[in-house]
């Protein structure tokens, strides 16, 4: 089937939009910088403090890359993980509600540029967020000398991981006219698969792979420190490819029905 | 333009179109009419390409509904039940999306919505937000929405619903003015939509076809047992008689100078007798009609019957 990136961009384009002319875009992005914002300042504080009782015991001392970034990123994925539900309940499940999903489905569109646009005007989304976020490097790099490398994985990680998160939210917007029900399976999803790893030390061992394999943080540990394994990056994004597969189904049996 | 043969559509159980048939050719203007659960919307959804049929085919446009969805879709306007318009656009900027979803090329763009604006009366308000709109301003943005990429075929459900009094005639203008160019199908339940606009109609009840024909013809099919009036200068009771015995009429009533005659159909040139008989009586004739039945009554009894049908099996 023919995919035109034109009329996904038309939506994707549309959608993007529809963040700014109502309120989401303003309070999901400046909770975000807010709490953001806070964590940094808290963790360059906390950096600081540790950076002078290294230097009284003449000891070495955490690297800014340990002590902030790290930190900083790993702690962006479970706002994220609150988010991200917040920003894709709405794009199928008020299409649904308002019956604008005629419009879409009576134009010669095809499912796909369909889905994929709307997923794009969602990581669209989550890119202006991340990409405000790159003060706080700056900021670091005004003041310190911290590894550019280990920043521009972890924006990667970060990216990927979120865009996962979109993809489960636009597969449960798909499923239902109600947005509270999307957000609510949207955050219930990216948290259970989370935390899907904790049985994994009391499971066996092929097992325990299986279920480590299956965390979505297991796979952005390296992101972190400064490394793309290419495990990583298939796992992300096959785990986005089969979100909107089954989105896919989903609309399809939804024509059939309705 | 529109060919749709053996389309059925079943729902779980329950069968909600049945082996449909009909053509509609280049330029016409059909009505579908049936009250409502009759099938409506969902042919409508079939012809679409919005929904796949059960079983049988349905071309628009020379294209399959099912297998060339796609170019059906680009050569359909349709306007659902509920115009599918998002609450938080701008009117303008909402048919400039339509426009860009149905191919519209980015040269046309403009000229496209402003033609659309100005077809349906909306140029001074495509500024505003559609939220903030009437109803019956919101059903012309989803009028507009169907006619911005100027398709060939436009399907329109229930398009006045909502709408009051001078919108609805205006509406009805628009659908009139836009035959020979488009071929349009619009559905209704009110006879009155249908009479004003349609030239075919195509009665549906319980998702199968009980009447297609021009207005005049379905007039003169249910014409069957027909009453005429005559208006007299002087009735007498020998005229009357003089009616009465004429082969075929069944009754004759006067009242105060107007004869009310029923007839037992089917019979032909009964009206050179009776109008004889009322000469031959000295009467005066004045004047002599035969009642038309409205499509009203068409529609009911059409319906009605179907009905009956339905229960008895």
């Amino acid at each position: 089937m023919k995919f035109s990136l034109k009329k996904t961009w038309t939506i994707a384009f549309k959608d993007y939009r529809t963040y700014f002319t109502s309120p989401i875009a303003y309070i999901v992005i400046s909770g975000f910088l807010l709490i953001m914002g806070w964590m940094f300042f808290f963790n360059v504080s906390h950096f600081n403090v540790q950076a002078m009782q290294y230097r009284q015991f003449g000891g070495k001392g955490v690297s800014l890359t340990d002590g902030v970034i790290r930190p900083l990123y790993g702690n962006l994925h479970v706002i994220m993980l609150f988010l991200v539900p917040f920003i894709t309940m709405r794009l199928f499940a008020e299409e649904r509600k308002m019956q604008t999903i005629q419009l879409l489905m009576t134009s010669p569109i095809t499912l796909t540029e369909m889905i994929v646009g709307k997923f794009l005007s969602a990581a669209l989304l989550v890119g202006t967020m991340l990409s405000l976020t790159v003060v706080y490097p700056i900021i670091l790099f005004i003041y310190g000398n911290p590894d550019l490398g280990p920043i521009v994985t972890s924006y990667l990680g970060a990216f990927l991981l979120s865009c996962c998160y979109v993809s489960t939210g636009v597969l449960f917007s798909s499923m239902t006219e109600n947005q509270i029900v999307a957000g609510a399976l949207t955050f219930v999803a990216g948290l259970f698969f989370w935390l899907v790893n904790w049985a994994s030390q009391s499971a066996g061992p092929v097992f325990s792979d299986v279920l480590d394999y299956l965390s979505l943080i297991q796979h952005n540990m390296n992101f972190g420190q400064g490394m793309i394994d290419t495990t990583d990056v298939i796992f992300y994004l096959s785990f986005i490819g089969l979100g909107l597969f089954f989105t896919h189904r989903v609309l399809d049996s939804y024509r059939w029905r309705n | 333009m529109i060919e749709v043969s053996g389309l059925t559509k079943i729902y779980g159980q329950r069968t909600a179109i049945d082996n449909l048939e009909f053509k509609v050719n280049k330029g016409e203007i059909v009505g579908f009419l049936g009250p409502n659960g009759a099938g409506k919307s969902t042919t409508m959804k079939i012809l679409t390409g919005f929904m796949p049929a059960s079983f049988g085919t349905a071309k628009v446009a020379g294209f399959d509904v099912f297998d060339q969805a796609i170019d059906v879709k680009r050569n359909v306007g349709y306007l659902p039940e509920n115009p599918p318009v998002y609450f938080d656009m701008i009117v303008e900027d909402y048919l400039a999306y339509a426009a860009r979803l149905h191919d519209v090329p980015k040269v046309k763009l403009k000229s496209a919505v402003d033609t659309a604006l100005l077809k349906t009366g909306l140029t001074h308000v495509k500024n505003r937000i559609i939220g903030n709109l009437s109803k019956g301003y919101r059903q012309r943005v989803g009028l507009a929405q169907a006619l911005v990429h100027d398709p060939q075929v436009l399907i329109l459900d229930e398009p006045t619903v909502g709408l009051d009094p001078v919108q609805i005639i205006e509406i009805r203008q628009l659908i009139k003015s836009l035959a020979g160019a488009h071929t349009v199908i619009l559905s209704s339940h009110i006879l009155p939509e249908v009479t004003a606009t349609c030239e075919r109609i195509i009665v549906i009840n319980k998702g199968k076809i009980v009447a297609q024909d021009n207005i005049d013809r379905l007039t003169t099919r249910m014409n069957q047992g027909v009453t005429f009036q005559m208006k007299v200068r002087n009735a007498s009771d020998s005229g009357i008689q003089a009616i009465q015995s004429v082969n075929g009429v069944k009754n004759v009533h006067l009242n105060d100078g107007t004869i009310t005659i029923e007839i037992i159909p089917g019979q032909d040139e009964i009206r050179d007798r009776i109008v004889e008989a009322a000469v031959t009586g000295k009467m005066g004739v004045l004047e002599f009609s035969a009642d038309k039945l409205s499509l009203e009554e068409v529609f009911l009894s059409l319906t009605t019957k179907e009905t009956a049908e339905g229960a008895q099996s």
